[in-house]
């Protein structure tokens, strides 16, 4: 390996300059506002966490951990997400205070990155589980939240696409007979790779009609029509519900005003086998890849030794940043230059500004070369320059 | 308005006259502009010309909306986009290739090729180990000149092979262009591509009657 140059940093670690950082931090605060206002709390884990635990329990891939050893010899995984971390503080301490629970989280995650830049490798997640509540009311208020808090962090045109891996399970589980082959197919659909699902549906030896109900399962994605469509492919009691899960979760969506906003996609699979019922991703104008996923994951807890569903969804700050149209503006700061001989009117000029809630900047002028070059940045510009009291000027 | 990535070479003009087979109307210096970007108003549509090998990784992030890239390129690059149809053209395979009357190495093969990690994902599977060695062309040099054991490339017609006496030993896999897709692309613009897809595979099933 070459030397480093001192400026280099790890591949996919950021840096945060103040005008993506005053852009964050108001998108932050308005989507927190949002989660604390329907009765969802905050909660903070550590960065590291054991290998082990939620390193293990984790819907991340193992390659895009990022592993380190402490001092006992244990590997430790800095947290590649919140899911997890949450899970095991839900199932050791605060399922024995009251269920259902509401939590909301926004934290860095971390997921090494092997390919080219591009991909952050550190980056803030925002979002929120609701732990204990099985009911089709729990997802309906998830996605509802998140329409919600999508809004109010200024995005225009976004997508909650809707899936169902017990729909996905069934219609495999009943046409292919073994899991195997229900694996293989899940596969495809995982990677994205339709060519090679029509492929292998079509070398299988089936009936044509079960042929046909596999290559038209592609096809269900759409408005509220492609459930019916759905249902007409699916056989047996389990599918169905399946269904009626997501026409019961519509329903109630509708009744939040926000169906607009939602789309039905039944070959969406993202994760091979972390979700367990409904899952979602969130698209946004203009950013190439998902703002956010989430759904419903009900076997994780037990990983932690105490078995309880939930649901939940996280959002990325960074390309929530990146569907807005544009950057806030960071906040007006005043410049005080003073000079030695008035710095106390410049202190007490200074204090009565910000009483009033302004920013204020204080400078010496001999700290400065170049006076007109260092005003520039500044909305407005006062001087206590000199002997005289009356050298105030903009 | 949809952005397609289109590959330079080859496949491009077998994907421009698909495109035009399924009623789009492409204006006639589409073929032979130098020009790397093109605007069809008309259509709604816009162009633009990248390496094959690249066509995935503009999908991929988004900066196209679709893509018509080899699926050499695909098994390469391994994009998180979606391989929506096969076009079926520009038809060849990926093959393994030596001197004729040759065994390979048994303690660290050689193999070279462009494919990388094409190559080395088809040795693992076949449980043997290899030490592959990336070249960016004329990869039937490598054999010849002692570079490496094997070779693993498209054919298409194996007369390059043949005129540099070489031989195929092992077929690793068909290839065909593919109409690649980007994920948040696919459900945002749904109805223009939707439309796309299924004029394309109205044509693309027309023929393969």
């Amino acid at each position: 390996m070459s030397k480093l140059l001192m400026f280099e940093k790890p591949v996919g670690m950021r840096d945060t300059l103040p005008h993506i950082y005053e852009t964050k931090r108001k998108l932050k605060e308005a989507v927190e506002k949002e989660m604390r206002s329907w009765g969802y709390r905050f909660i903070e884990t550590p960065a590291l966490e054991y290998y082990e635990t939620v390193g293990e329990a984790s819907a991340i891939l193992d390659r895009q951990l990022f592993k380190l050893l402490d001092q006992a010899g244990h590997t430790l995984v800095l947290r590649p997400d919140m899911t997890a971390p949450i899970a095991r503080v839900a199932a050791s301490k605060l399922l024995k205070e009251r269920v259902p629970l509401r939590l909301a989280y926004s934290a860095n995650v971390y997921r090494a990155q092997q390919r080219e830049g591009g991909r952050a490798a550190e980056f803030e997640q925002i979002g929120v589980e609701m732990i204990g509540d099985q009911t089709t009311s729990a997802d309906a208020e998830l996605i509802s939240l998140l329409v919600s808090v999508l809004k109010k962090a200024g995005l225009k045109r976004f997508q909650v696409s809707l899936g169902h891996i017990r729909f996905t399970d069934e219609l495999f589980k009943q046409i292919l007979g073994t899991e195997e082959r229900a694996e293989y197919l899940r596969r495809f659909l995982y990677e994205k790779n339709y060519v090679g699902y029509r492929e292998y549906v079509k070398s299988l030896s089936l009936s044509s009609i079960d042929k046909q109900r596999l290559l038209r399962f592609l096809d269900l994605s759409g408005g509220k029509e492609c459930l019916e469509k759905a249902s007409e492919l699916i056989e047996g009691q389990a599918g169905r519900e399946a269904i009626e899960e997501l026409n019961s979760v519509y329903e109630r969506l509708e009744e939040y005003g926000v169906a607009e906003y939602i789309k039905f996609d039944l070959p969406l699979v993202s994760h091979m086998s972390y979700y367990t019922g409904l899952l979602f991703e969130v698209y946004a104008e203009g950013v190439g890849v998902p703002v956010g996923n989430g759904g419903r994951y009900d076997q994780l807890l037990e990983k932690f030794g105490r078995p309880a569903s939930a649901t939940g969804f996280g959002l990325r700050v960074d390309m929530l940043i990146r569907a807005l149209d544009e950057l806030a503006e960071e906040e007006a700061v005043h410049c005080i230059l003073f000079s030695n001989e008035r710095r106390v009117e410049a202190i007490q000029e200074a204090a009565a500004r910000r009483e009033k809630g302004e920013a204020v900047l204080l400078q010496d002028v001999n700290g400065v070369e170049d006076v007109d070059r260092f005003t520039e940045a500044y909305a407005s510009v006062s001087f206590f320059l000199g002997k005289a009291a009356s050298g105030k000027g903009n | 308005m949809l952005t397609i990535a289109m590959p330079k070479g080859r496949i491009f003009e077998e994907a421009a006259a698909l495109l035009r087979e399924a009623g789009y109307k492409l204006p006639p210096e589409f073929d032979e502009s130098r020009k790397l970007i093109i605007e069809v108003p008309e259509e709604n549509m816009r162009f633009f010309l990248a390496k094959p090998m690249d066509v995935a990784t503009y999908v991929e992030h988004g900066v196209a909306d679709l893509g018509i890239a080899g699926k050499d390129v695909l098994l390469e690059e391994e994009r998180d986009v979606y391989e929506l149809i096969d076009l079926k053209i520009s038809p060849c395979y990926l093959a393994v290739a030596g001197l004729p009357n040759t065994s390979i190495d048994e303690v660290a093969p050689k193999i070279a090729t462009k494919y990388p990690s094409a190559a080395s994902a088809y040795y693992r599977t076949k449980g043997e180990q290899v030490e592959i060695i990336k070249l960016n062309g004329s990869i039937e040099l490598a054999p010849m000149i002692g570079l490496a054991d094997r070779i693993v490339d498209i054919v298409s017609t194996g007369r390059t092979l043949k005129e540099n006496g070489l031989v195929e030993y092992e077929k690793i896999v068909d290839i065909t262009s593919r109409l690649i897709v980007n994920p948040v692309s696919y459900r945002m613009k749904d109805q223009e591509i939707g439309q796309l897809v299924s004029r394309l595979s109205e044509i693309i099933s027309e023929k393969a009657v």
